[in-house]
């Protein structure tokens, strides 16, 4: 896979050379472009919604249903991105994502009710996020092994407490977080949990020096430590930040399918990296966009909802997944800047 | 040749023997019993009673789910029931060459009898053949072997049949309503044994004219994926009036998209028996009011059939001097009425 890499942030921008971009990106800037290419997608899959099935589609329980099936993936996808702008890899998230969930559903855990089972969710994701993040800052492990080796034995843990059952959940308190009865003005909790880390995350990426430091790390690390910054620290501070994205997810999957399965978070590892691309965050760092990693998600989940209303089987869904994902690496690198 | 016309010589006397038997009444245990014998009487079968010592070897894949977990605890305690019985019971593995090694090792310490589920059937063919090549009789238990000859007998569950007695008992349940519809929630599209639960369930539904398949999706046999794809089909039919879900535990996150689009307009039935869907059946207070069987109980049988070959001896109830060939079992339909009966097999 060979990637266009730019810059990092903050070079001449405004020094078009002769040859530069034409006048009309100059002024929208590369992130709109992107936005709107994104933005047009999902315009023309609700279109398409809208065609083909305009009474179940085009219906606010569908709305409801899209976004509450964004919301897990979609805050595992925001923690993924930060890692990938980074320059890192984390393909330990589905793991961690069951381990949290079967550790917070477990009998002993849930005698202490909705906050037992949000604390232990939270504190395993973040527990694993540190020592992904251990291994990779101070054991010198290359990210791929290191989450890979998490993968194999968050998942395998997360198997032996289960024993391989499904730990139903008994808290109500739980339970109504998925529920009708607890929608706020319409809303769903979980959409709003997944509303509120998306804006976290933009804010911390866009508006603060932490988020300007892990786009420096990935788009070169050696130059980032001669300007001072403790690349190491700010590696691990990103793996907390995707184990604590995973706990979170836990958490609302818990709510959500009402239980704890050592299965659950299935392959969200691929799900999130190709949100992460199709929404312009570059795999070898750098450069990255949590507005596109949610508009990435928003795409896959709308795909999903439209076979699903027009009784398509999952095979065709896969397929169109991925000609999205290469049409939309297409897209970036003929928009992608030339300087 | 001479064998084939033997046995069934024998069998037309027996039967005739026997029907004649019970005609006169006749209830003579005698074993040196000539002509006038019924082939039963004088046949070798396995029963309570302790027998000669069998040593059994049992290989399972990893049981990284609730039904697999109840196979092996099903043939524990089945064993445990007959003092003559040693079980040798490896570390169950998804990992195609450590099982093998496994039943090698099984080979090696010379078991007389292997009860074998394979991870995967196909790929543990050849370590079959050479169990039965080394003279130790194999029992496949539930996925099957590529080769008949890798088993002495094959004992397991019967997938077309789940769909056609779902399809039964939504068929009958809707008899008397007109354009009924209903969906399927199938497990993963691309195995062999949901595409067998599909087509008996299609040609169940085909004796009710006045039943239409309206959807079906696939979910992958989580909770998660059951309920992501049942909420979907939810949205997409706002109107059904019953549905077969393949798997009691996607059926769990069935159930919960269920209740959070405070649907119950229509009947459940499920699959496989789990412990939960028994207990919501039995409370009758939802939508799922049956589920069709695939029986962790093969697992048990599956010792009976290995002790019953260990010791020389047929199936108790049948006339066959030896265990059959080829074993599957019912899937039987758990409602309301009979659940209490099949409460101990659940599996959590």
């Amino acid at each position: 896979m060979t990637q266009h890499v730019s810059p990092p942030r903050g070079s001449t921008d405004k020094a078009a050379p002769v040859e530069g971009p034409p006048a009309w990106r100059v002024r929208l800037g590369r992130a709109d472009v992107r936005t709107l290419t994104l933005l047009g997608v999902l315009a023309a899959l609700v279109l398409i919604g809208g065609i083909t099935q305009p009474d179940a589609f085009l219906d606010t329980r569908n709305l409801q249903l899209v976004l509450t099936q964004a919301s897990v993936i979609g805050i595992v996808t925001v923690g993924v991105t930060f890692v990938i702008i980074s320059g890192g890899i984390d393909l330990s998230v589905g793991a961690i994502v069951a381990l949290s969930s079967v550790w917070a559903t477990t009998v002993a855990t849930q005698e202490y009710g909705f906050a037992g089972i949000l604390f232990t969710a939270i504190v395993v994701g973040v527990g694993c996020g540190l020592v992904n993040g251990l291994l990779i800052s101070f054991g010198g492990m290359v990210p791929f092994i290191a989450t890979l080796a998490m993968l194999a034995s968050a998942r395998g843990l997360a198997l032996q407490i289960t024993d391989g059952r499904t730990q139903v959940v008994t808290v109500p308190s739980v339970l109504d977080l998925a529920e009708r009865d607890s929608y706020v003005l319409g809303i769903p909790p979980l959409v709003l949990v997944f509303a509120a880390v998306t804006v976290v995350g933009w804010l911390v990426l866009n508006r603060t020096t932490f988020g300007r430091r892990t786009v420096a790390v990935g788009g070169n690390a050696e130059a980032a430590r001669l300007a001072g910054i403790d690349v190491r620290r700010q590696r691990l501070y990103l793996y907390l930040l995707s184990g604590l994205c995973c706990g979170i997810a836990a958490f609302l999957l818990v709510a959500l399918a009402g239980s704890g399965q050592n299965t659950n978070g299935n392959l969200y590892e691929l799900d999130a990296i190709a949100a992460a691309i199709i929404g312009g965050t570059l795999l070898t760092g750098g450069r990255g966009h949590i507005l596109g990693s949610v508009l990435g998600v928003l795409i896959f989940t709308t795909i999903t909802n439209i076979f699903a209303l027009n009784n398509l089987q999952s095979d065709v869904q896969q397929i169109a997944k991925g000609a999205i994902i290469v049409a939309a690496v297409l897209v970036q690198r003929r928009t992608a800047s030339t300087h | 040749m001479t064998k084939l016309t033997s046995r069934r010589g024998m069998l037309f006397g027996a039967a005739a023997v026997s029907a004649g038997a019970v005609l006169a009444g006749c209830t003579s245990n005698d074993p040196d019993g000539g002509d006038d014998k019924a082939a039963a009487d004088t046949q070798p079968a396995a029963d309570d009673k302790p027998g000669k010592p069998v040593t059994i070897g049992y290989a399972g894949p990893q049981a990284d789910h609730g039904w697999l977990n109840a196979v092996n605890d099903q043939a524990k305690k089945r064993a445990e029931k007959y003092s003559e019985i040693t079980m040798e019971i490896t570390e169950g593995s998804n990992d195609t060459a450590q099982q093998i090694g496994q039943i090698e090792t099984l080979i090696n310490k010379k078991v007389d009898v292997l009860v074998i589920l394979p991870a995967d059937g196909k790929a543990l063919t050849q370590v079959g053949l050479k169990a039965m090549r080394a003279g130790i009789p194999v029992i496949n238990l539930d996925r099957i072997f590529n080769s008949p000859q890798a088993y002495r007998c094959w004992v397991g569950g019967d997938n077309y049949g789940m769909g056609l007695n779902a399809a039964h008992y939504i068929g009958e349940k809707l008899k008397d309503k007109s354009d009924a519809k209903v969906i399927e929630l199938a497990g993963i599209d691309n195995l062999e044994l949901t595409q067998q639960r599909t087509q008996g369930f299609d040609d169940g539904l085909k004796n009710y004219p006045n039943i239409k398949k309206v959807a079906r999706q696939a979910a992958e046999f989580t909770v998660e994926s059951g309920q992501a794809k049942m909420a979907q089909l939810l949205q997409a039919q706002s109107d059904f009036d019953a549905m077969w879900n393949h798997d009691d535990d996607q059926g769990v996150g069935a159930l919960r998209a269920i209740e959070q689009a405070g649907r119950d307009d229509f009947l459940m039935v499920g699959g496989a028996g789990a412990l939960s869907a028994f207990q919501a059946i039995k409370a009758d207070s939802g939508v799922l009011k049956a589920t069709v069987l695939y029986p962790p109980t093969m697992a048990a049988s599956a010792i009976d059939l290995a002790r019953a070959l260990g010791q020389g001896k047929g199936v108790s109830g049948l006339a066959e001097f030896e265990i059959p060939s080829t074993v599957t079992c019912y899937s039987a339909v758990v409602d309301k009425d009979n659940v209490d009966q099949y409460m101990s097999t659940g599996f959590k």
